[in-house]
């Protein structure tokens, strides 16, 4: 998220983990329970997890966090008008995974039109639709972490509506 | 709300499940791609044992993994008459596209026909005829025997000249060389079918005669040649929106290379914001010239490098005719050609002239004279590459427009060698082998026309669907459905007749002026609306089809499935025909004309391929071609040696010319004349209108738009057909984003959803090509060239609002496509 401009760096490898370790061991424990379920589920049970508190976001200031684990970068955002998927008082907070589903590079937020944009091959992402693909290489449109808020505020993910890069299961 | 799949697991794909070869069948870049099947009982697992890549899937996968796969990638198919899994994904291995998946082919597996998860029921699954007011589903040998009936009572009544024919002549989806040798077997070889067409242009021609006729087949480079060149010159092309990993795999490594970018487009194309981030906004050059006036900066930029003596000399005098004149004008020949001396007699055109008719500034004319041919410091002379397609080929003065563009090439010895290359960029890949067509003629019979003034009595439709895909598409829709209305009134009257009191019928209404309509296809298309018979085709990996990309790359894309319920493939429904033909023809006595239509005895596709390709390239089988994998082999084919088909990377390495089949080796140069608006009508409907309609392309379902029209990721993003505009002319217009509008004129009228983009100049639109809901080419003027071409890209009109936006777009992004990083 910091780095806007990977043109340059050629193929990369995101860096795992970095800057999300608090949450992804709140999710590790969450997966180390679900490990335990003796049938085998239809379906990805998702392990919720605490993503910031509502007081810590400022309008369309990104906040890099981190779901289901600590090997899925994500953005979290109070986009400052409504949005599909927004939650929180103003219907206006969402949450996306930030691995392009084209090959998984790290999409930068573009604060000005508010999309997510990929430096690898220039495919672009509507926070404000829903993460539709604005243009761009990908067959699906960005995956956007299901959000709830409860009453002290705090922002917790409990679920994924597209399959994540780099995973063939979102919860690993 | 964006459409989301829901999916958050996929199964894994088997240590041993089954490998397939896939080419992507959608585009003429022809990526290369694997399909892996497996039964639908069993699945492969997370440990590196238990899984085709061998790596541990329970960790999160790296960037650019080969180890991953979307849920578009996926889908369950019929696999010799059995449920399996299926996934295709991109090759890594591929020299094409090294493991890059376009917007399109990576939806492949999505986009096949599949009982079980419900994708793609639009496909045609049995032979239909017309009967009782429907179509009805039937047998082949039912649906054949009224087409060879008809078919052969009006032939012989008449003659072949009564059998209207609208055929691909492509590779890929609906084309390969087993499918266009089969047509043009049936219609060139047992018949000479001369009215015909193709499915992109209303006559049967090529799309590229000047080039051909200067000495230079159309594609002559490998893809390589991006990467190794110093300027890459595009003209009227937007590569990274639909050639999209072409740009991507070996464009952008050019450019990351130091190799600059010219682009010649009235509208800054995503390819030219891509071409600055990636190489520079300081080199890369945008030309955005006035519409339609191509030729003049070709010429201009031609004039500077010969005034400047950058032409390569050594060159000319060795590969190019010297002497004056060598061919003349006339009717099948738009420009004489000769050497650059008499060429330039005629080009000579000043970078202040070509300013004024171009509207650029005279000193970027230079400066992409400087970029293509300038020697270096060292004195080294510059690589160039030049690409171009719809925006010369369906543009004004198609053969001097293009002959003016090759002249550069030539002039600077940019042909035949690394980092050079002067090629169309293609839609379809490439795939013709047919008998000769010169009984067709040139210039060829404008078919919609034809059709159109009464001519004709039988309409064979082979994967074309002119209601989306002609100019002049609103009389050309009219006229064919009335008149194929008169034949369904005639069959519906004939209820409960004999076969042939039913055929009587049909005659008899096509000699009062109607026309029996045969429609082969994949889905029940448009023009099928008109149809009487429908022959379900089915597509490549539902059959083993060859094709060639850009860079002549052949490969065999393997069959991995069934053909959807009892559909068959093109060559397949061909030999059924012809074999009904010759049992026809025979009863009503034509012994000699029955004799004519055997030949046919084919089982499979290969046998097809063998009686084809095969005969005129001895070397190459399905088993070589098998052998030779993804990268297949650029063709010609040479020879085979250490268990390798042998290829040719470029064209014209020796200097040697011969497209135009002159005996002495050199290339011609066209005396290119500029003469504003060639075609009919065009100039008069620029000064009538306020809105230029360009119609342009969209990366999402560039050539696989029949299919994702029923795709909901696809038409979640643009439910309607998208009319790109200045906000500021959408403010004049009192239309917001996603307003549905008319673009009228005195063609016809087409309908869209307005989509704001900040980049396009005042006064022109981007309205997307071939949209099943919008065609736009209903409201394109007849006007064609000497030869036939199309010139879709010039139409003026007048754009209304329709409709507020409707709660379909609600969901919808109407933000800019350039990317912001």
């Amino acid at each position: 998220m910091k780095c806007n401009r990977l043109v340059d760096a050629g193929r990369r490898q995101f860096l795992r983990g970095s800057g999300v370790a608090a949450v992804g061991a709140a999710a590790a424990a969450t997966v180390g329970a679900q490990a335990a379920a003796a049938t085998p589920l239809a379906r990805v049970s998702f392990p919720e997890s605490r993503l910031a508190n509502l007081a810590d976001l400022a309008v369309n200031e990104p906040m890099d966090i981190a779901y289901p684990d600590a090997d899925s970068p994500g953005v979290l955002l109070k986009l400052g008008q409504p949005a599909p998927g927004g939650v929180g008082p103003d219907g206006d907070v969402v949450a996306f995974s930030v691995l392009c589903p084209h090959k998984g590079w790290m999409l930068s937020y573009s604060a000005g039109d508010k999309t997510l944009n990929c430096p690898g091959h220039h495919s672009r992402f509507d926070c404000e639709a829903g993460g539709q693909q604005v243009w761009g290489h990908a067959t699906q449109n960005l995956p956007q972490f299901l959000l709830r808020v409860d009453d002290k505020g705090d922002i917790h993910a409990n679920g994924v509506d597209e399959l994540i890069y780099g995973r063939l299961s979102n919860v690993l | 709300m964006a459409f989301k799949r829901q999916v958050d697991r996929l199964p894994i794909i088997p240590a041993d499940a089954q490998e397939f070869n896939v080419t992507c069948h959608y585009c003429i870049v022809g990526c290369g791609y694997k399909a892996y099947t497996w039964p639908i009982n069993r699945q492969g697992g997370t440990a590196p044992d238990q899984n085709k890549f061998g790596v541990d899937l329970s960790q999160q996968q790296p960037t650019e993994t080969e180890a991953w796969y979307a849920p578009s990638m996926y889908n369950v198919v019929r696999q010799n008459g059995r449920d399996v899994h299926l996934v295709v994904k991109p090759d890594i291995n591929c020299v094409v596209n090294s493991g890059l998946g376009s917007i399109r082919g990576a939806r492949m597996a999505e986009n096949r026909p599949s009982r079980v998860t419900g994708t793609q029921a639009q496909r045609l699954s049995d032979p239909l005829v017309w009967r009782n007011g429907v179509w009805q589903p039937t047998s082949w040998d039912d649906a054949l025997d009224l087409v060879a009936r008809v078919t052969a009572k009006v032939i012989t009544q008449g003659s072949e000249d009564d059998l209207v024919l609208s055929v691909f002549d492509h590779g890929g989806s609906a084309g390969g060389y087993e499918n266009t040798w089969a047509t043009g077997k049936l219609y060139f070889q047992s018949m000479k079918v001369k009215n015909a067409r193709i499915h992109n242009r209303p006559a049967y021609n090529s799309e590229v005669h000047s080039t051909r006729d200067m000495g230079v087949d159309e594609l002559n480079y490998a893809y390589s040649d991006y990467e190794a060149t110093d300027t890459i010159f595009m003209v009227g092309a937007n590569s990274m929106e639909t050639q999209t990993n072409l740009y991507l795999n070996h464009m952008v490594k050019g450019l990351q290379n130091g190799a600059r970018f010219i682009a010649v487009d009235p509208r800054r194309t995503i390819t030219v914001a891509s071409s600055e981030q990636y190489a520079g906004k300081e080199n890369v050059l945008h030309l955005a010239i006035k519409e339609g006036t191509d030729m003049a900066l070709f010429n201009a930029i031609l004039t500077h490098i010969v005034d400047n003596g950058w032409t390569d000399t050594d060159f000319i005098a060795a590969s190019t005719f010297q002497g004056g004149m060598a061919t003349a004008q006339d009717e099948a020949h738009p420009a004489s050609m000769g050497s650059l001396d008499y060429a330039m007699q005629t080009c000579r055109t000043s970078l202040e002239q070509a300013a004024e008719i171009c509207g650029v500034a005279a000193e970027d004319i230079a400066k992409a004279a400087e970029w293509i041919a300038k020697p270096k410091e060292d004195g080294a002379r510059r690589k160039c590459v030049t690409a171009y397609e719809k925006g010369v080929i369906w543009g004004n003065d198609n053969y001097r427009t293009i002959g003016a563009l090759v002249n550069i090439a030539l002039a600077t010895g940019n042909v035949g060698r690394e980092g050079g290359g002067v090629c169309r960029l293609g839609g379809h890949q490439e795939g013709y082998y047919r008998p000769s067509d010169a009984h067709v003629g040139r210039p060829a019979e404008y078919v919609d026309q034809f059709l159109i003034r009464g001519l004709g009595g039988v309409h064979h439709i082979w994967a074309c669907d002119h209601y989306k895909t002609t100019i002049n598409a609103s009389e050309f829709k009219r006229v064919h459905k009335r008149r194929s209305d008169m034949v369904k009134d005639a069959i519906d009257a004939a209820a409960g007749g004999t076969r042939e009191q039913v055929v009587d019928a049909i005659v008899s209404a096509i000699n009062a002026g109607g026309l029996f309509v045969v429609d082969v296809d994949i889905i029940h298309s448009q023009i099928g609306q008109n149809a009487h018979v429908i022959l379900p085709a089915c597509e490549s990996n539902e059959m083993n089809l060859t094709s060639m990309n850009g860079e002549r790359r052949l490969r065999l894309s393997e069959k991995y499935m069934d053909p959807f319920g009892n559909s068959r493939p093109d060559a397949l429904i061909v030999a059924g025909i012809a074999q009904h033909m010759e049992h026809v023809l025979r009863e009503m006595g034509h012994d000699a004309y029955a004799d004519q239509f055997k030949g046919y005895d084919w089982t499979t596709e290969e046998d097809a391929f063998m009686d084809g390709y095969h005969q005129g390239n001895p070397e190459v089988t399905y088993d070589r071609l098998r052998a030779m994998g993804n990268n297949g082999v650029q063709e010609p084919v040479t020879g085979f040696a250490d268990g390798k088909l042998v290829g040719t990377e470029r064209l014209y390495t020796d200097g040697r010319f011969t497209r135009h089949g002159r005996e002495d080796g050199k290339a011609l140069f066209c005396a290119a004349g500029w003469r504003g608006w060639q075609a009919p009508g065009k100039a008069r409907e620029q000064a009538a209108h306020r809105f230029w309609i360009n119609n342009v392309r969209a990366n999402i379902f560039w050539q696989n738009q029949f299919l994702d029209q029923k795709n909901d990721f696809v038409q979640d993003r643009y439910p309607y057909p998208f009319v790109e505009m200045n906000p500021d002319d959408m403010v004049d217009l009192g239309l917001n984003p996603g307003d549905l509008l008319e673009i009228v004129n005195d063609n016809g009228v087409t309908q869209g959803m307005a989509y704001p983009m900040p980049t396009l100049k005042r006064d022109t639109v981007a309205m997307v090509f071939g949209a099943p809901a919008g065609s736009q080419g209903n409201v394109v003027n007849p006007g064609v060239n000497e030869l036939v071409l199309p010139d879709y890209k010039h139409c003026w009109g007048e754009i209304r609002k329709i409709s507020d936006a409707t709660e379909t777009v609600s969901g919808v992004s109407f933000k800019s496509h350039e990317v912001v990083l």
